[in-house]
């Protein structure tokens, strides 16, 4: 049978299962919505308030004045349903309290593993355009620096950060406490030990010599141990749930859990992979870590903090259930586009490209259903930061998705493969969209986790104008660059050297980026280290939600209460 | 969604899915490949240069996958024919790379077998490449007064070398040039019809 008719069969067949599935989610009922699920993350008379534990009182205030505006000139009374839950917010602070140590712990590492890992990124940066700085050691040539970086970022900014959120958020949207606490505080020990000796290693030249997987199988043991330690627990929280619904926050992390365990798990089996074979499997993973870890990991953060901090449902339950699925069955059948052109079997790229056009279909699901929610109160981005990193990861998740499918297309991946271009949407992916979500997260939980209110919010705003200027920086420069590249050698009369002196002054501008980038963390990480050493400290009762009374009665509480 | 075992086996089926696509079926289709009678396999001189190439991240700059001239001028630029599944069977771990910030380098034993070139080039890249923005390897030689016997000495263009020193090549290096003068896959990828055949 030949390739034409194989794929019509399965497209045939296909359609009939897409028809059987809309026939039956009819017959479920799950084309109606559900504003119950949506406003899950409420606590009973929370919908409509503010909620960004960055802000000081007075800023506070104006952030729910400005709500309240907003809801009385455009009332939408079908979101002002009450959640169906008596889960209280004394309830929630509990579940707060149970997570606070290992959150606290995950949050440090990660802090540290930014600072390290972009220190290093931007190392390797300059010296794509000073070959001849810091070679004499091993340890800090340009493929082991990178390779340091990809790392530190990876495994450890972003993988502990994701672990803090999966962690705080769960027992919050279970409504119950975190089951095995000290288990997962051992997991992160575990997690990181593997992380920092994977970065040792890689200066040391001992590498697994695969992109994504360098850490060698013998230290990967220790990080699959951490993961699975804490998912686990993770699980076991789930158990004991008494939430009803699971919010959609809940999907995306729980499947992402699995996923990430498996992946590593499989990536890493020593002495299965060789060869070509080897390097599908490499893209498989390589692609789904962005696709089945940080993705879900950063959208479900989204769903949860985007609507908790203007006190507003999601508007769509269904829509994101669309999404979650439609991610969760596409995403994993897209890392063969990285093989494009490549010495691999056809029909792989092909399915690649394929799946890789599908993906529309779950960014437009998320980003339909955020638009909707946040209709008409995009103001509010001027009032709480959170909410600020939050939109722009967002809109970052849009573009640098969109901008993937469409680099998966032969015609444009023809140019775009092998050069920098394929590097800035890293980046996009990778910084403009999760770690921006990953710091608002962190700027929202932190202050709930240590009682203690930031010690300098202007350095929030700080923080999030040198990220965000130095990754647009970044990105825009070197797509630039990467493209020139790219078309200078598919020019076969311009020799070899004409596609690598093109760059060099995109070269140099991703450099400024990357410094920007780098101060902004120095400023994230000192005004951490400020909060923790309690610079400037000021309690915050754990129950100020926006309103006054509340506040003062959280401070006397906590004045004569102890 | 109310269900977590719902939502786990989901999850799993997908991720099921996607792995038998890119994982399992492109096992079972290329497991059968058999070298091609134009390889050798590495000697162990060359396999402990490859782990250097690969200790050194050389494969974050240059691919090892030159494509099909409907994808790029890759075989003008000498980089060599397409490659095929059959080319990389003793490669653990593979080295395809995706990026060329420098040339790709499946073939570059046929450009440049020599061995001068080699070291040269590793010790100082822009002595022989203006405008490479490739790292030097200082740390691969070792500069000495004189060199002993049974050394390598580094012959570098005029004005390139340390002033009235010379440069010795460690064997970690000696062992890489050898591995990249072994990356030759120009044999033809069918074995040549037998004699006879066709008539």
């Amino acid at each position: 049978m030949n390739s034409t008719v194989l794929s019509l069969l399965a497209a045939f067949l296909l359609s009939l299962i897409g028809l059987f599935a809309f026939m039956w989610s009819m017959r479920k009922g799950l084309l109606v919505e559900n504003p119950g699920a949506a406003a899950a993350i409420f606590t009973p008379g929370e919908i409509g308030l503010a909620d960004d534990p960055t802000l000081t009182a007075h800023d506070r205030e104006r952030l729910q004045k400005a709500i309240n505006a907003t809801n009385a000139r455009t009332p939408d009374e079908r979101w002002q349903n009450e959640p169906d839950t008596d889960f209280t917010r004394e309830q929630r602070m509990q579940a707060d309290e149970s997570s606070r140590w290992p959150v606290l712990l995950l949050i440090v590492f990660a802090c540290l593993w930014l600072v390290l890992g972009s220190i290093a990124g931007l190392t390797a940066s300059l010296k794509l355009h000073m070959p001849d700085w810091l070679v004499q050691q091993a340890w800090q040539t340009f493929g082991r620096m990178r390779t340091m970086h990809l790392t530190a970022v990876f495994y450890g900014w972003i993988t502990n950060a994701a672990l803090a959120a999966i962690v705080w958020l769960t027992p919050r949207l279970m409504r119950t406490t975190l089951r095995g606490a000290p288990w997962i505080v051992l997991g992160a020990v575990f997690l990181n030990i593997g992380v920092a000796s994977g970065i040792g290693a890689i200066g040391i030249g001992w590498t697994a010599g695969m992109e994504y997987l360098e850490i060698p199988w013998q230290i990967g043991i220790f990080i699959a141990i951490g993961l699975v330690l804490i998912a686990v627990n993770v699980f076991d929280t789930v158990r004991h749930r008494t939430a009803r619904h699971l919010y959609v926050t809940s999907w995306y992390h729980l499947a992402a859990l699995l996923w990430i365990i498996l992946l590593f798990i499989i990536g890493k089996l020593p002495g299965v992979h060789y060869g070509v074979q080897q390097a599908t499997m490499n893209w498989w993973y390589g692609h789904n870590v962005l696709g089945l870890w940080f993705t879900p990991v950063s959208v479900g953060i989204i769903y949860y903090f985007l609507p908790k901090v203007i006190g507003r449902p999601v508007r769509s339950y269904n829509l994101s259930i669309l999404g979650f699925w439609t991610l969760a069955f596409f995403y994993g059948q897209v890392g063969g586009h990285h093989l494009v052109g490549g010495p691999v079997p056809g029909w792989m790229v092909t399915l690649s490209i394929v799946q890789s056009m599908m993906m529309i279909v779950p960014v437009l699901a998320f980003a339909i259903n955020m638009a909707c929610t946040i209709r008409g109160r995009a103001h509010l981005v001027k009032y709480s930061p959170t909410l600020r990193f939050m939109v722009f990861g967002a809109v970052m998740y849009m573009l640098s998705s969109l901008q993937g499918s469409f680099e998966a297309l032969r015609a444009v991946n023809q140019v775009a493969h092998f050069t920098h271009f394929t590097v800035a949407h890293a980046h996009l992916g990778a910084y403009a969209f999760v770690t921006m979500v990953l710091f608002g997260a962190i700027y929202f939980m932190l202050p709930r986790v240590l009682h203690r209110e930031w010690p300098c919010p202007r350095l929030i705003a700080v923080h999030f104008w040198l990220a965000a200027g130095g990754a647009m920086i970044y990105f825009v420069f070197l797509t630039i660059g990467g493209w020139l590249q790219g078309t200078a050698m598919l020019d076969a009369a311009k020799p070899f050297m004409d596609s690598v002196a093109v760059t060099i002054p995109y070269l140099q501008w991703r450099s400024v980026g990357g410094a920007l980038m780098v101060t902004s963390h120095l400023v994230f990480a000192g005004h951490l280290l400020a909060m923790l050493l309690k610079v400037k400290s000021q309690r915050t009762g754990p129950a100020l939600w926006g309103d006054p009374a509340a506040a003062a009665a959280a401070a006397l509480e906590v004045r004569h209460g102890k | 969604m109310e269900s977590e075992v719902k939502l786990a086996s989901g999850a799993l089926a997908t991720l099921a899915v996607a792995t038998a696509a890119l994982v399992v079926l492109p096992y079972i289709q290329v497991r059968d490949i058999q070298a091609p009678e134009g390889l050798k396999p590495y000697t162990s001189a060359e396999l402990r240069g490859r782990n250097s190439y690969i200790a050194n991240g050389c494969v974050y700059c240059h691919s090892q996958q030159p494509r099909d001239k409907n994808f790029g001028p890759d075989a003008e630029r000498g980089w060599g024919r397409a490659t095929v599944p059959a080319d990389y069977v003793y490669d653990k771990p593979h080295l395809l790379g995706s990026m060329r910030t420098g040339p790709d380098l499946m073939n570059i034993g046929v450009r440049q077998p020599s061995q001068d070139w080699h070291l040269g080039h590793l010790y100082q890249p822009r002595a022989y490449v203006p405008g490479s923005i490739m790292p030097s390897y200082p740390y691969l030689f070792e500069v000495k007064d004189k060199a002993d016997t049974g050394e390598v000495e580094v012959k570098l263009p005029p004005g390139q070398g340390p002033e009235g020193k010379v440069v010795i090549a460690r064997p970690e290096v000696l062992d890489l040039v050898k591995y990249l003068q072994s990356l030759k896959r120009n044999y033809p990828v069918l074995p040549p019809e037998p004699e006879g055949a066709g008539q």
